[in-house]
């Protein structure tokens, strides 16, 4: 099933990439998916963690939140360096991710990269240390409302 | 069509502001931590600006799906590149410079240690 999404996926992915529709190249990128998931099935790298299948439909709500939480954060970072006096505060500190699997927790941690202002610097577990340029971004995260929407996500909502 | 003209210039423009931006304050800004928030501005906002100002001037074609497949992979690979920099950063020793340390907050176990409650260092 995992197998066969992502072959579809990868054939998908050519067509959309080299644009031909002539039978015999078709066929070629058929032959070619079909090699590469053979391959791929041989090396064992299609599982939950490298393909999370699952999480796609979750997905669809989660990236567009995700952007909307990057233009903001964006914004005071934006704010923050044009500033005539530079007034920054950073600051680091430990946050808790609840999220139950290592995918999730590491969506939870390159979410908070992808923010603006604030940067995981270390996973240990569940615990993630994150350097945050100002203090507000610190505590925000603290409060763990990212936190939440990621476990939410995972739950797949 | 000089609507999506006028929409994609703009999109472009405001990317421009934001890598701009992100270069200025990495100059301004003081160490290499605080300078690597600037670069994320680069690499999403300003990034992101511009390639949706692109596809809007590719239309229904190829090169937006080709654009959309880099700016997936600039949003995939990106906050990974600064994780790696920034936590090699911190097992070398530089250190960052902080007006506050909260990471006394947690232990290792993730519980608030027992001496303090405001999250200070003791």
């Amino acid at each position: 099933m995992r197998l066969i999404s992502f072959g579809t996926i990868l054939f998908l992915f050519w067509l959309a990439l080299s644009g031909y529709f002539k039978p015999f190249l078709l066929i070629g990128g058929i032959v070619c998916t079909l090699f590469v998931l053979y391959a791929a099935r041989r090396m064992k790298l299609i599982d939950s963690e490298s393909y999370p299948a699952h999480l796609f439909p979750a997905a669809s709500t989660y990236w567009p939140w995700l952007l909307w939480e990057i233009v903001k954060a964006g914004w005071s970072v934006t704010k923050a360096v044009l500033r005539p006096k530079l007034d920054i505060s950073p600051t680091m500190t430990r946050v808790v991710a609840t999220q139950a699997t290592p995918e999730c927790i590491a969506t939870y941690g390159n979410s908070i990269t992808l923010t603006p202002g604030t940067i995981t610097t270390r996973v240990d577990g569940n615990i993630l240390t994150v350097h945050a340029l100002e203090r507000g971004g610190a505590i925000d995260l603290e409060e763990g409302g990212m936190d939440a929407r990621v476990t939410q996500f995972e739950r797949g909502r | 069509m000089i609507l999506i003209d006028v929409a994609s210039w703009l999109l472009i423009l405001a990317g421009c502001f934001f890598i701009l931006t992100g270069a200025f304050g990495m100059l301004r800004l003081p160490d290499l931590y605080t300078r690597m928030h600037s670069a994320s501005l680069i690499e999403t906002l300003g990034a992101g600006l511009l390639f949706a100002g692109l596809m809007l001037q590719a239309g229904f074609t190829q090169a937006t799906i080709k654009l959309f497949f880099i700016l997936l992979l600039f949003f995939l690979t990106g906050p990974v590149i600064t994780h790696a920099l920034a936590q090699a950063a911190l097992e070398f020793g530089i250190k960052p410079k902080l007006t506050e340390d909260r990471r006394g907050r947690l232990d290792d176990d993730g519980k608030a240690p027992a001496s303090d409650n405001d999250g200070r260092p003791s």
